[in-house]
């Protein structure tokens, strides 16, 4: 690729990159830190902002797991953190739903998207493809402070009077629409609209940036399809991003209009506060199909990552090229191309067009096909393998056993006919949380522990790690499983409590049950953010350039690469990312930067 | 400051975990060289998992057998048979893969897991195995898609003409049920007469066919056994849902659009009381999309008799649009009014 020469002028190494330490002493704190350009650095800050929210957000599911899990007891530490929220140490309902709700943003957008996407794409694609840094750098920085000031927002609605925003991490009209009907649908909306909005610049400026970095900017020789996976899946995150946020913005905007200018785009016929509001010929179904439109490829915007993750990290510790590449790829691109055309599957008994409903159904039942290619090529990819198990591995390997559990038993619900009694039912609490909440999660931890190394320079302590591996995926299935038994049983979601039904109040202990796993995985998880943040300044320093014996491009830098990546020119590529094998001189494996020997095949 | 207390005590233990962790893992780097500290890791780590595995296994049968006394009746109505039946299907073929692809997962990573003296098997692709596995899911799926859409065709189809008709509508937290009276028709409403003190629906007074339409605000429908219903669904301010677990169905409540959603009872609720051996039996009508602060408590509830039972209660409610002089609600009834009615 040409810019390779041109961004190697601008770097003009004249000095022999052997103290590259010193190379850039001369970058202020506040442009190394904090509004820095570097790729490596906006990946740690998407990184530790990620982890500061998802501890709120986990946090949030401790409190109001316990008023689920014991609706008839009070806990006086909830009142000294929650205060007003929590009189007498019990959640009120409108707080519990704005908790519910936070939950579910933070969790979905802020660490799943900016936490996963950001961080992984900012690390890795420069990286992997061999540039100095994103397409534009300063278009990059601005992504994360959008992100940032978002979060601000997001946090400062925690505070106001009314409270955040509680109709759901859905935010559906005319519940979110009318501050009539619910104490957070005030000012807690506005600001949440203002954060959300603000994080779908965020989202855009990034996903621009990748896309256009993945295309313009690989390294000489590597062509796309000498591209890692985890590429390929961040550039169809990106992607769907691009073509999905907009609709969702626009979603909110006539979402705005309606809330303060009087419009009427999703609110018609509406009694309210004891009385009859003047807006007619409105449709709050129109508000779900901009949501899901950008809802259900945002799922597949929180998956993919983690697939990518885990097809590079499965055939890394396998020693053992990843089993049908280009079919991973192909892949990839069915879950992207069908991610857009089955949002109408969350909203199969709204009233819709029950035709209309059958096209979701097949169309919808076509994605588990690509989703099933690749569990079985994953599995292949370890079959007569050497594993090393490393903590990204077990990582890896519960990411995939998560997303076998999940997938499942997303083909009971995509089937509409069994959707008509499954719907909004803990069922599809369990369904999401597995398969988005945990699988994603393990794919992002993978992936942590996996380039930690890279990022840090040190390694994150493995016992501890093991330790988290273990007690996360125990706890995850020991919490969501049953689940399934209660939406089975027709328990619905986003109830504050079950005492009063007879038909659901069996569960009273299973709800214990399973609050009390909940606080223990919230422990566990504490773990492993401390490693993260010990390992830091104590973890065992990294002495060799590639530890796990990888093959692809970041592992030829420097153990503590500077802006720019590369000290000498960048590295040309001459073969496939998956070259585990015989290098005839003991390894096991061949780098990408290694040139075909004589006689010897290209993938 | 208890929760500061608490905070810190919290760091500080994590501290002393990560002490011994690191001590721990540097101990095991004297000892030993990394390659035997690698295969010993593996060992453990392998074994774990074929332990996760099982334990897990064991783990979802004890689960299944503390749990399926808790789970549903058979479906009471008819509808809710064909229900049954696809996702006991579903169950099998999902329950199939999900133990095939897991033995696989946990037995390669313990059948290959590195000794220091093997190498793997460098195998990057192959044809047919992909073609295996995307035909055979497509098809499986094919088969699903075909036993769902054929349910699903006959839950949306048309109610049959000779169905009750009832309204069903949502509010802020809970549920008005309106039933047609004598003539069968619901009359007209417009959400701009609604007025709590006494007209909740927002009837039309100048329709003729409201006079003798019934209110009930105690979100109680009444049902006739083996008689198809047909449910008028609405809402008057945030969107509803009508759950109906017992039945396999719900259906949203929309303002500002009517849904429907029809089906036949078939198991009485006094019929219900005996077969689950509970006295306190219920059919509950669970609002199941998110609709405020008090969306958990939004219950209704249904009642399945008899056709002469149905008969008998029904006479003895009042049309809400009652003449000037009687009651307004229907909580207090008041036989002279419907007779005033049921004579017109
Ligand atoms: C085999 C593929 C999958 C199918 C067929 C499927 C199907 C469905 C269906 C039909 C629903 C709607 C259920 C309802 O509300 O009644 C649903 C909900 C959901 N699914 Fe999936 N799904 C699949 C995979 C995934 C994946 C991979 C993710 C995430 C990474 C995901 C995340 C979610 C989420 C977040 C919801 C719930 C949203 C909400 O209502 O709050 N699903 N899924
Ligand atoms: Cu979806
Ligand atoms: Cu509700």
């Amino acid at each position: 690729m040409s810019n390779e020469a041109i961004l190697h002028e601008s770097h003009s190494h004249d000095h022999a990159g052997d103290h590259h330490a010193h190379e850039h002493h001369e970058q202020h704190f506040f442009s190394k830190y904090i509004f820095s350009q570097d790729h490596k650095m906006i990946a740690k800050q998407f990184l530790i902002t990620g982890i500061i929210w998802a501890v709120i957000g986990a946090l949030m599911s401790v409190f109001f797991r316990l008023q689920l899990g014991f609706p008839d007891k009070t806990f006086p530490i909830m009142e000294k953190l929650l205060g007003e929220w929590a009189k007498g140490g019990k959640l009120n309902p409108e707080f519990y739903y704005a908790l519910v709700t936070m939950h579910g943003t933070i969790l979905v957008f802020f660490v799943l998207t900016a936490g996963l996407s950001g961080t992984f794409a900012n690390l890795l694609i420069p990286f992997q493809i061999g540039a100095r840094d994103m397409a534009s750098p300063f278009m990059n920085m601005l992504s994360y402070w959008f992100f940032f000031v978002a979060g601000v927002f997001m946090f400062v609605s925690l505070f106001v009077q009314t409270g955040p925003a509680s109709g759901g991490w859905t935010t559906y009209p005319p519940l979110s629409a009318l501050k009539e009907a619910s104490m957070g649908s005030g000012l807690g909306m506005d600001l949440w609209l203002i954060s959300m909005s603000l994080f779908v610049v965020s989202s855009l400026l990034g996903g621009l940036n990748y896309i256009s970095t993945i295309l313009n900017m690989r390294t000489k020789g590597m062509t796309m399809t000498r591209l890692p996976l985890t590429i390929w899946a961040l550039f169809f995150t990106a992607v769907l991003g691009v073509l999905s946020f907009p609709v969702l913005f626009s979603g909110f905007v006539l979402l705005i209009f309606d809330r303060n200018f009087g419009t009427s785009f999703y609110l018609s016929e509406i009694f309210i506060g004891g009385k009859a509001l003047p807006n007619v010929g409105g449709s709050p179904i129109l508000y779900q199909h901009l949501f899901w439109f950008l809802g259900h490829p945002e799922v597949y915007i929180i998956m993919l990552p983690g697939m990518g993750i885990a097809s590079e990290i499965l055939s890394t510790n396998s020693r053992k090229p990843i089993f049908g590449y280009f079919a991973m790829i192909i892949s990839l691109v069915g879950i992207t191309v069908l991610a857009f055309v089955v949002w109408a599957h969350h909203m199969f008994v709204t009233g819709m067009s029950p035709f209309l409903g059958s096209i979701f159904v097949l169309l919808t039942l076509l994605i588990a096909v690509p989703s099933a290619v690749k569990v079985f090529n994953w599995l292949t990819t370890i079959w007569r393998g050497n594993i090393r198990f490393t903590v990204p591995m077990m990582f890896a390997l519960g990411f995939v056993s998560l997303f076998i559990s999940g997938g499942l038993t997303g083909i009971f619900l995509g089937n509409s006919a069994l959707d008509i009694h499954l719907h909004d039912t803990y069922f599809v609490v369990a369904h999401f949380h597995i398969v988005m909440g945990v699988s994603a999660f393990f794919g992002m931890f993978a992936g942590i522990y996996h380039w930690y190394p890279k990022m840090f320079g040190r390694f994150m302590n493995s016992r501890l790690g093991y330790l988290h591996f273990f007690l996360t995926i125990i706890g995850a299935y020991l919490i969501f499983w049953p689940m399934h038994y209660e939406g089975i049983a027709g328990m619905p979601r986003r109830y504050y409590d079950y005492s009063a039904w007879e038909s659901f109040k069996q569960f009273t202990s299973l709800n214990s049950f399973i609050s009390v796993v909940v606080i223990v995985v919230f422990f566990a998880q504490l773990i492993f953010v401390f490693n993260f943040f010990a390992s830091i300044f104590k973890g065992r320093k990294v002495t060799t350039q590639n530890p796990w014996g990888s093959t692809t491009l970041e592992w030829t830098t420097p153990i503590r690469p500077g802006h720019g990546n590369w000290e000498g020119d960048i590295p040309e590529v001459y073969r496939w990312p998956y070259d585990y094998k015989d290098d005839g001189n003991g390894n096991d494996f061949v780098p990408q930067t290694t040139p075909l020997k004589p006689g010897e095949e290209s993938h | 400051m208890s929760v500061f207390i608490t905070v810190a005590l919290i760091v500080l233990v994590l501290m002393i975990v990560y002490q011994i962790a690191q001590a721990s893992e540097y101990a095991a780097s004297m000892r030993n060289d990394s390659k035997t500290r690698e295969q010993s890791t593996n060992q453990i780590m392998a074994w774990l998992l074929v332990g996760f595995f099982v334990m897990g296994m064991i783990g979802i049968v004890y689960c299944h057998n503390i749990l399926k006394d808790k789970l549903l009746p058979v479906s009471a109505s008819l509808q809710g048979e064909a229900y049954d039946f696809m996702f006991k299907v579903t169950i099998i073929v999902t329950g199939i893969v999900f133990f095939i692809t897991h033995v696989l997962l946990f037995w390669f990573a313990f059948k290959y897991k590195g000794t220091g003296s093997k190498s793997s098997f460098f195998f990057a692709h192959n044809n047919k195995l992909e073609l295996l596995w995307t035909t055979v899911p497509a098809i499986v799926m094919a088969i699903l898609v075909a036993i769902g859409l054929r349910n699903w065709m006959n839950v949306t189809s048309e109610a049959p003409a000779d169905a009750n008709v009832i309204e069903i509508v949502g509010k802020q937290f809970n549920w008005i049920i309106r039933y047609p009276g004598k003539d069968n028709v619901l009359g007209k409403r417009n959400y701009k007469n609604i007025n709590d003190a006494n007209n909740v629906l927002g009837l039309d007074k100048n329709d003729p066919a409201n006079a003798d339409d019934i209110i009930s605000q105690s979100g109680e429908m009444h049902l006739v056994v083996n008689k198809p219903v047909k449910l008028i669904i609405g809402s008057r301010d945030v969107i509803h849902d009508v759950g109906l677990p017992h039945f396999r169905l719900k259906m949203d409540a929309v303002p500002g659009i009517t849904t429907t959603m029809w089906f036949t009872p078939k198991v009485t609720s006094a019929q219900m009381k005996l077969n689950t051996n509970n006295p306190n039996f219920v059919y509950e009508i669970s609002c199941d999309q998110m609709c405020g602060k008090g969306h958990y408590s939004m219950r209704g509830t249904i009642i399945v008799e008899t056709q002469e039972e149905y008969d008998k209660w029904l006479a003895s409610q009042a049309a809400y649009l009652a003449p000037p002089a009687a009651a307004k609600s229907t909580e207090v009834v008041k036989t002279d009014s419907t007779k005033a009615i049921t004579m017109k």
